[in-house]
């Protein structure tokens, strides 16, 4: 799907720098946000080790958490897969260097903010959104910033059906802004209570639905068909995932509080249109494992395709849980409990990480102009990602059924406490093996970055990137 | 709508706009008549409450609260209360609403109702997404001023099993060993107001 540049174009089509840049931020935002889910989970088992210290306190380590796998790790991530993907695919390039460099700082600042903010105890109490206040219109300017970069690429492209990456993103910038704007200004200023509520919600499942998903199934539309290089399965397949994405994933929001005080059919819509999200996403995963048909021997001979192949495995098990977990009547027992603890990190790590962490895993040899410094680290990473993750689901979603039927039996609430802790250590235990597979791969990406070897412009394999 | 401006308007905007209106804006629709109450209409219910903080703690409360127990001092401390509990992100493992279903009530109390929620310590609201503690609307009053100071301070001094951290840095030592801070009588303020709007025979002990 590579176009040659248009002899119009006098400046790079790609601008490799923003890329690598993204790439280097978003790895670093991963390392402190495993580093700090690992330190949250010693709670769990009593063994915190920085207790009465304020700045370290567990509770805003757990926000740092969370907010730094979005904003940090994924954001930063998919804004250096769409530098290098989105003018490839519509062969125009993003509007200004020069305000990509804007962007970037401006979103590392908001990081840092996010950090310190959080830590000194300005979190704002929207779950997912916990970035405070102060730093809110920053994040909405670069959001805005995003569309002035990235739209004209598309809006220029003057071909007739545009490739459905090029749809994804389209809407997947709208949707950032709109979703980050109703989701940290309405339930904060202006909309209290259950209705607050409804909104916050909303939010939770549109950061999800409306940017990590649309950027992550675009931008994997993209890197397999070229790492396999064979077209994708079928076009008209995700024609249908994306109209069924746009339509029903912003309806989903409000089955984060089932049988709340939030009135009843907003339930009941919330719990239907997951259900048909489910199908939807169906269409993705057909249309990827048809695309891999015939390339199997991939899975060996390239380490990109099997963090996308594992990470489509886990796609399909989180989406049926998904689909099951949120009807009325699991809800009963699962909600509230480390089920869904379990179900978040399967879909935020397991999933849209490993993707990102394939493509970054394919294109920084290709920035840094050099092989992996050493390419078994990765694969260590990538065995114990892989091994961490599906122990801690599987810990963590058991760990959620025992707690949700000893609180339906109204056994004391203690009981639930001291019966979750070996589960909860070996969550613990299991997050190591994550910790220390993505610490690899951070100092593998630093290695190969700055080592002493000289670069070696004229490799087959950079060659190859650059068809 | 294969086209730019197609998916720039359907996908990217109407469906978003479709969204919000049928879950967002409709469910509001409900309560705008509904008066927000502020934080000074909410603290006559546990004034009492407050009041009693400054018995047991009389130097400690004076220094945070010059003015003695009133409705405004208490409707400030409810506010810094509230700030704590979302600065410390308790609202991440302790949760605000009685469900309908798996006898929510009869471990807590009356289930939860939306009228509860619609005032200014609810915005943005604390409903909550996980219990790894239990559920606090109901809490006001299940346990004692004295209780909630020791298990801010050391939560296995008296919950042996909880993993929920200390909080030393809401007390200060005045001589007389850790007393609480203005944030810590302000916290323990709002604990004891989660569901002091119900009658005390509907908040249930959750160890019952």
């Amino acid at each position: 799907m590579s176009q040659d540049v248009p002899a119009a174009a006098a400046r790079p089509l790609v601008i490799r720098g923003l890329v690598a840049a993204h790439f280097a931020a978003a790895v670093a935002s991963l390392v402190v946000s495993v580093t700090g889910g690992f330190l949250f989970s010693l709670l769990f088992v009593q063994r915190y080790p920085f207790e009465g210290v304020e700045l370290l306190s567990p509770g805003r380590v757990r926000m740092v958490h969370t907010n730094l796998i979005a904003f940090g790790f994924l954001f930063n991530g998919f804004l250096g897969a769409l530098y290098w993907a989105l003018p490839r695919v519509t062969g125009r390039p993003v509007l200004d260097a020069r305000l990509g460099w804007l962007i970037f700082w401006v979103w590392q600042g908001v990081l840092l903010a996010v950090f310190l903010g959080i830590l000194a105890g300005h979190a704002q109490a929207v779950e997912w959104g916990e970035t405070p206040v102060w730093i809110d219109p920053a994040v909405v300017l670069g959001a805005v910033l995003l569309m002035v970069q990235f739209l004209p690429c598309v809006a220029r492209s003057g071909e007739k059906a545009l490739y459905v990456t090029a749809w994804y993103v389209t809407a997947g910038l709208i949707w950032t802004g709109l979703t980050y704007i109703m989701g940290n200004y309405l339930p904060q200023f202006f909309v209290p209570g259950a209705s607050g509520a409804a909104i916050t919600g909303l939010y939770i499942h549109d950061l999800v639905g409306l940017f990590v998903t649309p950027m992550g199934w675009g931008l994997m539309y993209y890197f397999v068909p070229t790492i396999l290089k064979k077209p994708v399965f079928s076009h008209g397949l995700s024609l249908i995932g994306f109209w069924g994405l746009a339509f029903f994933y912003p309806l989903n929001g409000v089955h984060h509080f089932l049988y709340s005080p939030i009135p009843m059919y907003a339930q009941y819509g919330a719990v239907v249109s997951t259900v048909a999200v489910e199908v939807v996403v169906t269409t993705v995963i057909v249309n990827f494992f048809m695309t891999l048909r015939g390339r199997g021997d991939m899975l060996r001979t390239s380490l990109p395709i099997r963090w996308f192949f594992t990470g489509m495995v886990f796609y399909f098990i989180t989406c049926l849980q998904c689909a099951y977990q949120v009807t009325l009547t699991a809800q009963k027992i699962v909600h509230f409990t480390d089920w869904v603890v379990g179900h978040s990190h399967l879909v935020m790590f397991g999933v849209f990480s490993f993707w990102v962490l394939g493509m970054i895993e394919h294109l920084w040899p290709r920035l840094a102009g050099r092989e992996w410094h050493a390419p078994a680290w990765n694969a260590w990473c990538y065995w114990l990602s892989t091994i961490g993750m599906s122990a801690m689901f599987v810990t963590l979603v058991a760990a959620g059924l025992l707690q949700g039927f000893l609180w339906k039996e109204l056994a004391p609430w203690e009981a639930s406490v001291v019966s979750s802790m070996p589960f909860w250590l070996a969550r613990t235990l299991s997050g190591v093996m994550i910790v220390l597979g993505i610490f690899l791969f951070g100092l593998n990406m630093l290695l190969t970055a700055f080592a002493p070897a000289p670069r070696t412009e004229a490799r087959p394999a950079l060659a190859a990137a650059r068809e | 709508m294969e086209r730019f401006s197609g998916i720039f308007l359907v996908a990217g905007l109407a469906f978003f706009l479709f969204a919000f209106v049928a879950m967002g804006a409709i469910p509001y629709v409900h309560f705008v008549d509904l008066p927000i109450k502020t934080a000074e209409d909410l603290a006559p219910a546990v004034l009492e409450d407050f009041a009693d903080l400054e018995r047991r703690w009389p130097e400690a409360f004076a220094a945070a609260f010059p003015g003695g127990a009133t409705v405004q001092s208490c409707a400030a401390a409810l506010r810094e209360g509230r700030d704590v509990y979302i600065a410390e992100g308790c609202w991440h493992c302790h949760s605000q609403y009685v469900r309908p279903v798996s006898n929510e009530d009869a471990r807590w109390g009356r289930i939860s109702a939306p009228a509860e929620y619609h005032n200014e310590l609810q915005l943005p609201q604390l409903f909550g997404t996980r219990r790894v503690g239990p559920d606090l609307t109901r809490q006001a009053r299940v346990h004692s001023n004295d209780w909630h100071a020791a298990h801010f301070y050391n939560p296995r001094s008296v919950s042996p099993t909880s993993v929920m951290p200390p909080f030393p840095w809401l007390f200060e030592d005045r001589g007389k060993g850790p007393e609480p801070n203005r944030k810590g009588l302000s916290t323990i303020a709002y604990v004891q107001w989660l569901g002091s709007w119900i009658p005390l025979e509907e908040r249930n002990d959750f160890a019952r």
